[in-house]
């Protein structure tokens, strides 16, 4: 039972970031490594309420005081097996999650939430140092298969949850390697990537096949994949970019943050950058005032940019806030990331009427005629849905406001393409879910034959895979759902 | 239908035994015994109809003169000589023709007896003198002559017994009821005359009692208190041999024993006979019919009736006691292998017509007086001075103790006192040779490791039984602190028959609990009464008194470890045989049915084979394997035994993996098991673990018994002291017999495939282990009521004022409720057309009806406190003190007309706070039994909840914790009850009296109980209310939902024609609009909450309450918490005010304009869905409530008046005023009247001291100078009864007793906080309990003296009874020559009396005492000195002592720089 005073007597306090100066100078993880004696003892500030606002707040619904009192106690192996229990991938939650479940906490009400966050990296960190990650390969097969779509963290989620129930899951995935937006659009000062690989790996070695560069609906025809497949789930992002519209938009040096960060994120895996346009030594606006917008802010200050403005259309929100107006809910406060300690200057109700060049850019233009001049302008003004892509269509899907909307009994939705450009931990979620939805849809079939899924092309090469049985009834492949 | 039970009847009373020394029979000893029956009229009550009683009755010897005479002119001829003939006094039907059957019928059987019937004679009787209910119920009385053919004495008195029995059996099976055609009485010795009749009505009704030949040498009379009113004639009391007054607690059991052990029965007293008299006691008859039935068996069978009454009700005798004799000690042990005890408050008064026995439970619940006069005439009563004996010719006025007994033998002239009568039972028989010879101890030897289950297997085993995730947490808690842990705040789960989780069977059942009619026990204070010890083994014959009767194996706790259980299976001297409990689930529906009907011809098999230990077990649980529901296997098989007559010849022993938590032991063994072995639970704990958790089930066991008052687990045995909630009728009727429940539920079948369920969970590939969620919320565990949405919509809702808020919040938790809560299922139907919202009764006067529920300053914070008094008072609802005292500043209204008190004063068994002032500045006066999150608990304020401001309210010291007994000390009946209401009143006449009730199976018969004692207000608690600190067991087992227990008030209230007297207030989670709205249609007029507008304040149930950590500054003290506090009375008002309006809304749609209109109508309910077979249309009985019935008008006692006359210049002008008068025992309360009188006027500054003093001569009544304050000085030249002091807050109350004799009656200066008590002479039980402050001199008191004491200072100068201090944690005591062994050392030490402070204190002490009482004792200790002081001791609480020296350091420190 927690230690009923610890919230008392404990201050909250996280490992925080590496220094400003180190931290610019390359592209490694901003944060310092988690310190697992923090850990304990923050995780002592936990009540152990009895509602945990903080699960309900956590769209996983992660047992978190459960592990915070393994943590506390020392438990770490348990807590692991506790936190992996509702959470695939707790090092990308970990790390890049805004932490709803602190806003929930009940200590946020009137005094510091709990470290939840920081806790639930020092345990995954703490497990693939101790070698506690291993493969949980499905004690037996079942014969069903499934595709899945996109490798962010929904496909991913999905993929695994599948995989472990016995289902013989292929992800396709239409860049050269898997992990979605973590992989290219995340830079790597949030997320160094070999802490995807691992996780892919773990994966891997569980089963789940990766088919990377297959853009299904190019390359692949939707209608032959779900002929061939059980059940497929769709998890391709919501990456459709928001674009300005206004004079000046294309002029050179003006460029949407998702292609930028791509490139640069690709330039530091040390694969070619594309038509990325490089912030070195310049003069850099980002427009937007929102995660994408503060990521391009880090990147181009690790590039060496020499200087860079966030501009935002809106008000500054508030520094503060009262707790007993919106708790439990996600306060409307001004947020700021480790970047913005690094440099740059923050704008606020700066509304971009024009940008202004001569073939250049040179400038951006606000409503009240200040300018601001650049060299180079970022547009991060959010995601506005799906990209339009034949994949939807082929498999049946209604689209509607960016977003699916409705799907055929086999195909199963999840992540960014259903909730609208959103987060990791409701990637994972929903994926999760979307996993139990088609599980269902599974066991309800699992008095037809079935076995449909034969090998199509080359599987990308996974180590260590344990060789599987064939098909048990490949033979039965004639009958035919369509 | 309905949810009435006449098994639920509860009686108590006054009762009265005279007998003459001189063993002459003479008329004057009848008349002084019903004189006596008129002095004890108050202990007794009438219902709906004043003038019908609910029984009185007299028991006499044969009046030989007064026969004779009647039979020579009535029948004619003469009648046998004395001892060669006997009287049947037969109740008859009115109706001719059966009459005449009846009388055919005893005729008969007498002739088949050997016997001859002489005739029968009308017994004049006077309809005209009773009540118009009674006279309906009238049987027709008449005296049946028998004349003796064969045989001597005893031997007739034998026949007479076999005569009645027969005649009994008989009429039962032609289906004549017992209300009908009875035999009170038939013997050649006795003879009784009962009716249901006020005690001064039955010389009235049966005029020969009054009539000069009606001579006896001893007489046993009986006042009776029924919960009923709808009594019948014969459950009056005295029955053929005794009269009782309390309860047999374990009476179930007791019951189901005794025919149990029939067929092992014989007697060559009785022969062949035997077989006729089986049943023994009939299931249906009352706890007292069947301890007299027994009684009468045993006597009958050959044994003394001290020797009867002392297996039966026998002293505590186990562990070490002291002063308890070894051959007496013995005499028990060897007598417990015959019988369990019949446990539970009982004052006995028995007699076979010849000797006058009189007998006190070992707690000494009862009081019981004695007194002997100059002539020879000892009196044996629950109150002394009754019989109106000369004082001055009293030469002797004691007291039964605990335990003890007294015997008047007429024909001898001799009393016997309890040491004699022990000791010469004790030694009739080598009982201690008997036992060494026979009787086998397991050893307690160091315990091995036993043999470790792999890891796999243990998981799977875990999950195959369903264990959580939290059940782990808290036996690894078990083993670790030896305590069970605990909680706060009420469970908000659904019942198991509910849940969607796979339940076990456990968790459809509730234990009970004692309220008011019977007290619940402190286990760990009152630890000398209670034992775990348990013995194993075929059951002696009764009858018998051979040295292999007692050979059976002992254990000294039913909760075996490892290596008892292989000692026991190894036992190489008994029969054990193992029979395993496993079945196959996959075998199909029944194969769970089918593998129990194996186990149990198996079990028969075993026992008719000649074993007396037969092992259930569930080891062989494996993939192929489940294992039956331990509690099914065990009740399965006890029951299958019962009913082959084969259950006496074995222990049952079972070896399980099921239980864990002590509920669970506590069901095994209610059902039937001697002794568990959990071995699963065990597992994986280390030895010390094993130890400490095996301890706390000890305490946890006691602590279950001790809620229904049961001090000894082995009379728990086979008690069945549960109601199941959520069982189907056949599942119940086979396994579970005589068990209630009456709203339905699962079947076997259900049963069956949660067992597959879980066996396949845990033999697949992934066994789990789930959270649970029981306790605290968890994705996929338990739903409960209050989630995030519940709370963050209400919060939103007040915060905001947000009506869509608070409709999404009560919507939500509807929709929750429709499949979580009985009340879920129950849907209200229209009255009429619906009604426009204007129509319907305004917010304004629905919000009237609203409480804030009891929550003490202490459990919750002063901000949180004073939030919900103000808001209360803002919308004309009424906020509730608690159980802490509240502050008078609180009255005094703030300058913006802001008002912080509370309008509700609650009185609790810790009586923190209460003063006169207190009571008087009440709007209502609350009386709280019992809590629905711990129904028959106490409390513990733990010392760091108790800061300065704490300790001022409830007059202790800052930082000593502080402990609210389980019972109130002045109410262990019903009566006590009355009295108390009576005290109240006369203290506070203006406010109305609730009293607090928790829901259980015969909550409406307590209710009608406690209507009849004079409540205006009761409330009925559900199971699942709140709770500032409840060990988690009681917050999880104990209590029912409050739809069943209002819904049975409101049945037996409309039954019984009492449901006027009393308003009903429902409260227990409720927190919508639709709530509110049945409980109004299945009783309620108000409604009281206190978790909802916690949560509106801010709570977001933490269920930290108990740990004084609260982190949004509600339940805690902690200043820095208190600052986080955030609530606003606001809020609370905006929860009222939306919830009244949601009501409004309710009843416009079903066209009611007022919730009068609803109230009560439970025939507008309709039962939506039947899930898991739950059926409640029990309680959808119409009750129709409102009817004819006495408005009751209670009026202050002409006397009290005349008191106030007199005294009132003083009360204006404070001139001193003298007083004089005389009293009797039937004059209670007296000077209560006066304190409120001075409390109104002077709050509890008081007059100055001396102002009134009540100079008064004879006996005192009950309460003697209750609640006096300061300026109030009552002098009493005799004796009192029960209550002296109680409450006292300032006054002085004077007790000049008989020196060297009992003075004073139990309890004492319960719950003083201030002023002096001088007894001259000794006091009972409970001297000084709960004492805060008073000063007391007595010359000796009783067990339990200075129990729980906080503050004050009593000096006792002269020997104290057991368990001296017990919890004592403030205040100081000094005994004159102390006896270690009698002081409970666990929270006090004794040292000398060396300090100055103390020498002075009690040379003081002994001058006041000189000086008030006269005392010659006091003269002779003050005639030495300072000399004297060295045979003193002072006790001093180890709490007080750390207090004082954490302040003497800090002063140290602070002076030294
Ligand atoms: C710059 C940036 C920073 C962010 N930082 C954070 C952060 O710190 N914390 C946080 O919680 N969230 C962050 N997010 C949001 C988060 O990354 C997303 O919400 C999350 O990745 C969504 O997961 P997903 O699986 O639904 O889709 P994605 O991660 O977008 O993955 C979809 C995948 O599907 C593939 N795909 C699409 N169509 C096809 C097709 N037809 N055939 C084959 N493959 C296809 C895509 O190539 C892509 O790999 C950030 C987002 C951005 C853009
Ligand atoms: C913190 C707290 C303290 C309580 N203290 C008392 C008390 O001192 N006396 C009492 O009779 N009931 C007490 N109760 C019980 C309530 O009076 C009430 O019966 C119960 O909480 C009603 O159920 P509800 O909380 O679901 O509305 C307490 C309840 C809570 C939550
Ligand atoms: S995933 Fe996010 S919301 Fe959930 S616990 Fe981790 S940090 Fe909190
Ligand atoms: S809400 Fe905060 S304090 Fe409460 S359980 Fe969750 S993390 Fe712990
Ligand atoms: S449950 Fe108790 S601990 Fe506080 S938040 Fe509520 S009062």
């Amino acid at each position: 039972m927690a230690d009923p005073r610890g919230f008392l007597t404990i201050a909250r306090r996280t490992a925080g970031y590496r220094p400003v100066l180190a931290r610019v100078a390359d592209h490694r993880d901003q944060a310092l490594p988690p310190d697992p004696g923090l850990a304990g003892s923050q995780a002592a500030r936990c009540m152990d309420c009895g509602v945990p606002f903080c699960t309900s707040g956590c769209p996983l619904g992660n047992l978190i005081p459960d592990w915070n009192e393994l943590v506390r106690t020392g438990r770490w192996r348990e807590a692991s097996d506790r936190l992996h229990a509702t959470n695939n991938f707790p090092e990308l939650t970990g790390k890049l999650c805004p932490a709803p479940c602190e806003a929930s906490c009940v200590l946020a009400l009137n005094d510091d939430p709990v470290t939840i966050k920081a806790i639930e990296l020092a345990i995954v960190d703490r497990a693939f140092a101790e070698g506690w990650v291993r493969p949980q390969p499905a004690a037996a097969a079942t014969g069903r298969s499934v595709a899945v779509i996109g490798s962010g963290p929904a496909g991913l989620a999905a993929a695994q949850q599948l995989t472990r129930a016995g289902h013989e899951v292929t992800v396709f995935e239409r860049d050269d390697a898997p992990g979605g937006l973590l992989r290219y659009g995340i830079p790597d000062f949030k997320l160094e990537k070999q802490l995807v690989d691992r996780r892919l790996e773990q994966m891997m070695a569980e089963g789940t096949r990766f088919e990377t560069g297959v853009d299904v609906g190019a390359a692949l025809d939707p209608i032959e994949l779900r002929a061939l497949f059980d059940a497929v789930v769709l998890a391709t992002g919501a990456q459709r970019h928001r674009d300005l519209d206004v004079p000046g938009r294309d002029l050179d040096g003006v460029q949407l943050a998702m292609p930028y960060l791509t490139g640069r994120n690709r330039a530091v895996a040390g694969r070619p950058a594309g038509d990325a346009a490089s912030a070195a030594g310049r003069r850099v606006v980002v427009l937007g005032g929102g995660d994408t917008s503060a990521d391009c802010l880090g990147n181009a200050l690790r590039e060496g940019a020499a200087e860079v403005h966030e501009v935002a259309h809106g008000e500054m929100p508030p520094r503060e806030h009262d707790p007993q107006q919106t708790w439990p809910a996600w306060p409307r406060v001004l947020r700021s990331h480790p970047v913005h300690q690094e440099g740059g200057s923050r704008h606020w109700r700066f509304e971009t009427v024009a940008i202004e060049g001569d073939g250049r850019v040179q400038r951006v233009r606000g409503q009240d005629g200040s300018t601001i001049d650049a060299e180079l302008v970022l547009v991060a003004i959010g995601f506005s849905g799906v990209e339009p892509d034949p994949v939807y269509p082929g498999l049946e899907v209604r689209i509607e406001d960016g977003r699916v909307r409705g799907t055929p009994d086999d195909v199963f939705a999840a992540g960014d393409c259903v909730l609208g450009a959103d987060l990791i931990v409701t990637a994972i979620a929903d994926g999760r879910r979307a996993a139990r939805d088609a599980e269902r849809r599974l066991a309800a079939r699992s008095t037809e034959p079935s076995g449909r899924w034969r090998r199509q092309s080359s599987v990308s090469q996974a180590s260590g895979v344990p060789s599987r049985r064939p098909s048990s009834s490949a033979s039965c492949s004639s009958s035919s759902q369509l | 239908m309905g949810l009435h039970d006449p098994r639920f009847a509860h009686a108590a009373c006054g009762l009265a035994g005279l007998a003459r020394l001189d063993g002459r029979a003479d008329h004057e000893l009848v008349e002084r015994a019903l004189l006596a029956l008129g002095n004890l009229e108050h202990r007794g009550a009438t219902g709906a109809d004043p003038d019908t009683g609910d029984g009185a009755g007299i028991l006499t010897a044969l009046p030989d003169g007064l026969l004779r005479r009647v039979y020579r002119s009535e029948i004619g001829g003469e009648l046998p000589p004395p001892g060669h003939y006997g009287v049947g006094m037969v109740f008859l039907p009115r109706d001719p023709a059966r009459r005449l059957r009846c009388e055919e019928l005893c005729v008969r059987i007498c002739a088949e007896e050997g016997h001859r019937a002489l005739g029968w004679r009308d017994v004049p009787v006077r309809p005209d003198r009773i009540g118009a209910l009674a006279r309906s119920a009238q049987p027709f009385v008449r005296q049946l002559f028998v004349e003796r053919r064969e045989g001597d004495a005893d031997g007739f008195e034998r026949a007479l017994y076999v005569i009645r029995r027969r005649v009994e059996l008989a009429a039962a099976a032609a289906g004549v009821p017992e209300a009908e055609f009875i035999f009170i009485s038939l013997s050649a010795r006795r003879m009784v005359h009962k009716g249901l009749l006020k005690a001064g009505q039955l010389a009235a009704f049966y005029p020969e009692l009054t009539d000069a030949g009606f001579t006896s040498p001893l007489a046993v009379v009986h006042s009776r208190f029924s919960t009923n009113t709808l009594g019948t004639w014969d459950l009056a009391h005295p029955f053929g041999f005794l009269a009782h007054n309390g309860e047999i607690n374990t009476v179930r059991g007791n019951g189901n024993w005794l025919s149990a052990r029939e067929p092992q029965l014989s007697s060559e007293l009785f022969g062949r006979d035997l077989q006729k008299l089986f049943p023994i006691a009939d299931e249906r008859w009352s706890d007292s019919a069947k301890l007299d039935a027994v009684t009468e068996l045993l006597v009958l069978g050959g044994r003394s009736l001290p020797h009867a009454l002392a297996m039966l009700v026998p002293a505590a005798w186990t562990d070490p006691t002291p002063g308890l004799n070894d051959e007496v000690r013995a005499f028990y042990e060897y007598h417990a292998a015959l019988v369990e005890p019949w446990d539970g408050p009982a004052a006995l008064l028995a007699s076979d017509g010849r000797q006058l026995v009189a007998a006190l439970d070992r707690n000494g619940l009862r009081p019981l007086r004695y007194e002997r006069s100059r002539d020879g005439l000892v009196v044996i009563a629950s109150e002394v001075g009754v019989a109106g004996v000369d004082r001055a010719a009293v030469v002797e006025s004691g007291r039964v103790g605990p335990g003890q007994m007294l015997v008047v033998d007429p024909g001898s002239g001799t009393v016997r006192g309890d040491r004699e009568v022990k000791l010469q039972l004790a030694r009739r028989r080598p009982y201690r040779r008997w036992l060494a010879e026979n009787k086998v101890f397991l050893e307690d030897t160091a315990p091995r490791d036993p043999a470790p289950i792999a890891d796999d297997r243990l998981r799977r085993l875990r999950s195959a039984f369903g264990y959580t995730e939290e059940e782990l947490a808290i036996v690894a808690e078990m083993a670790s602190s030896g305590g069970e842990p605990t909680g706060s705040m009420g469970d908000d789960t659904p019942p198991a028959a509910l849940s969607d989780r796979p339940r076990p069977l456990s968790a459809y059942f509730k234990q009970h609990f004692a309220q008011v009619t019977n007290p619940p026990i402190d286990s760990q204070r009152e630890a000398l009464v209670m034992t775990l010890r348990t013995s194993i083994g075929a059951i002696g014959n009764l009858l018998g008194e051979r040295p292999a009767d007692c050979r059976r194996v002992e254990v000294p706790g039913p909760v075996l470890d490892g290596e008892q259980f292989a000692q026991l299976r190894e036992l190489r001297d008994f029969q054990v045989e193992t029979l395993p409990t496993v079945y196959d689930p996959a075998a199909g529906a029944d194969a769970l049915e089918r593998a129990i009907d194996g186990l149990c011809r198996a079990a028969s098999r075993a026992v008719w084979g000649g074993s007396t230990i037969v092992i259930l077990s569930d080891r062989d649980v494996d993939a192929d394997h489940a294992a039956i529901p331990a509690l099914l296997a065990t009740a399965a098989v006890h029951s299958h035994l019962v009913r082959e007559g084969a259950r006496a010849r074995c222990g049952l022993v079972v070896e399980s993996g099921e239980p864990r938590e002590s509920m669970h032991h506590a069901l095994l063994l209610g059902y039937g098991a001697a002794a568990v072995h959990p071995y699963l639970a065990l597992a994986g704990l280390d030895a010390e673990g094993r130890r400490r958790y095996i301890g706390a089930l000890g305490k946890g066991l006691l602590k279950i018994c001790s809620k229904m008052g049961i001090s000894t687990v082995q009379s728990y045995r086979g008690a069945q002291i549960f109601e199941a909630v959520g069982l189907g009728p056949r599942l119940v009727s086979r396994y579970f017999p005589g068990t209630v429940s009456r709203i339905g539920g699962i079947e076997a079948d259900d049963v069956s495939s949660t067992v597959a369920l879980l066996h396949a969970r845990a033999f697949g590939d992934d066994p789990q282990v789930e959270h649970g969620g029981e306790y605290r919320l968890r994705p996929g565990g338990e739903r409960h009521a209050w989630d995030p949405d519940s709370i963050v919509r209400l919060q939103r809702a007040v915060r905001d004022d947000s009506a869509d808020s608070f409709r999404a919040y009560a919507d939500g938790v509807d929709a929750a409720a429709a499949t979580a809560t009985v009340r879920g299922l129950l849907e209200p139907g229209p009255v009429g057309p619906p009604l426009a919202l204007g129509a319907v009764e305004p917010s304004a006067s629905l919000v009237r009806r609203f409480a804030s529920g009891a929550m003490s300053l202490g459990s919750i914070s002063p901000e949180a406190h004073e939030t919900l008094a103000v808001a209360m008072n803002r919308i004309g609802g009424r906020s509730n003190t608690g159980e802490g005292g509240e502050d008078p500043a609180r009255s005094v209204p703030d300058p913006d007309g802001t008002l912080r008190r509370s309008a509700i004063k609650q009185v609790a068994s810790g009586r923190f706070g209460v003063t006169a002032a207190y009571l008087v500045d009440a709007d209502q006066l609350q009386i709280k039994i019992a809590q629905g999150a711990k129904p028959g608990e106490g409390g513990q304020l733990p010392g760091h909840k108790v800061d300065g401001r704490i300790a001022g309210l409830r007059h202790s010291t800052p930082g000593v914790g502080l402990i609210s007994p389980p019972p109130h000390h002045d109410i262990y009946s019903i009566e006590d009850l009355a009295q108390l209401i009576h005290d109240l009143r006369c203290v506070s006449p203006a406010a109305e009296i609730s009293v607090k009730l928790v829901a259980e199976a015969g909550v409406g018969t307590i209710t009608a109980g406690v209507a009849k004692a004079g409540a205006d207000h009761v409330v009925i608690s559900g199971h699942d209310g709140g709770t500032g600190a409840s060990p988690l067991s009681s917050i999880k087992h104990a209590g029912l939902p409050w739809e069943l227990g209002l819904a049975e008030a409101q049945q037996v209230l409309s039954a019984n024609a009492l449901r006027d007297r009393v308003r009903l207030q429902v409260d227990g989670g409720l927190r919508t609009p639709r709530d509110v709205l049945v409980a109004a249609i299945l009783g309620a007029d108000e409604f009281a909450f206190s978790t909802a507008p916690l949560v509106a304040a801010g709570c977001v149930m933490m269920r930290v309450c108990h740990l004084n950590t609260c982190p949004v500054g509600i339940a805690t003290q902690d200043p820095e918490l208190r600052r986080r506090f955030a609530g606003t009375p606001e809020h609370v008002v905006r929860y009222f005010l939306f919830l009244a309006e949601g009501v409004r809304e309710l009843l416009g749609e079903l066209g009611a304009a007022a919730l009068d209109d609803v109230v009560g109508r439970a025939e507008l309910l309709r039962q939506v869905g039947h899930p898991a077979g739950l059926d409640l249309s029990a309680l959808l009985e119409p009750a129709p409530g409102r009817g004819p019935g006495a408005a009751r008008g209670w009026v202050l006692p002409l006397a009290d008046r005349e008191l106030i006359a007199r005294a009132a210049p003083t009360l204006r002008t404070a001139t001193p005023v003298r007083i004089t008068a005389t009293v009797e025992n039937t004059h209670r309360s007296v000077g209560a009247a006066l304190a409120g009188e001075i409390a109104r006027r002077h709050g509890d500054a008081g007059l100055p001291a001396g102002a009134i003093r009540l100079e008064l001569r004879g006996v005192g009544g009950q309460s003697l100078g209750a609640f006096a304050p300061r300026g109030l000085e009552i002098e009493l030249d005799g004796p009192c009864n029960d209550h002296p002091g109680k409450g006292l807050c300032g006054g002085t109350v004077v007790i000049r007793g008989p020196e060297g004799q009992t003075a004073a009656g139990n309890t004492a200066l319960y719950g003083a906080t201030g002023g002096e008590l001088f007894v001259r002479g000794s006091a009972g039980e409970r001297f000084a309990v709960r004492n805060s402050g008073a000063t007391a001199v007595v010359e000796g008191c009783g067990d339990h003296g200075c129990e729980y004491m906080t503050g004050g200072t009593v000096l006792v100068l002269g020997t104290t009874g057991r368990n001296f201090a017990a919890g004592m944690s403030g205040g100081a005591a000094y005994l004159l020559n102390a006896d270690v062994a009698r002081c409970n050392l666990d929270t006090v030490a004794l040292e000398p009396v060396a300090e100055p402070a103390d020498r002075a204190t009690v040379l003081r002490l002994l001058e006041r005492h000189l000086d008030r009482t006269g005392s010659r004792l006091a003269a002779e200790l003050l005639e030495e000195g300072e000399a004297c002081l060295v045979r003193f001791h002072k006790v001093m609480p180890h709490d007080l002592r750390r207090v004082l020296e954490r302040e003497a350091t800090r002063e140290a420190v602070a002076a030294g720089g």
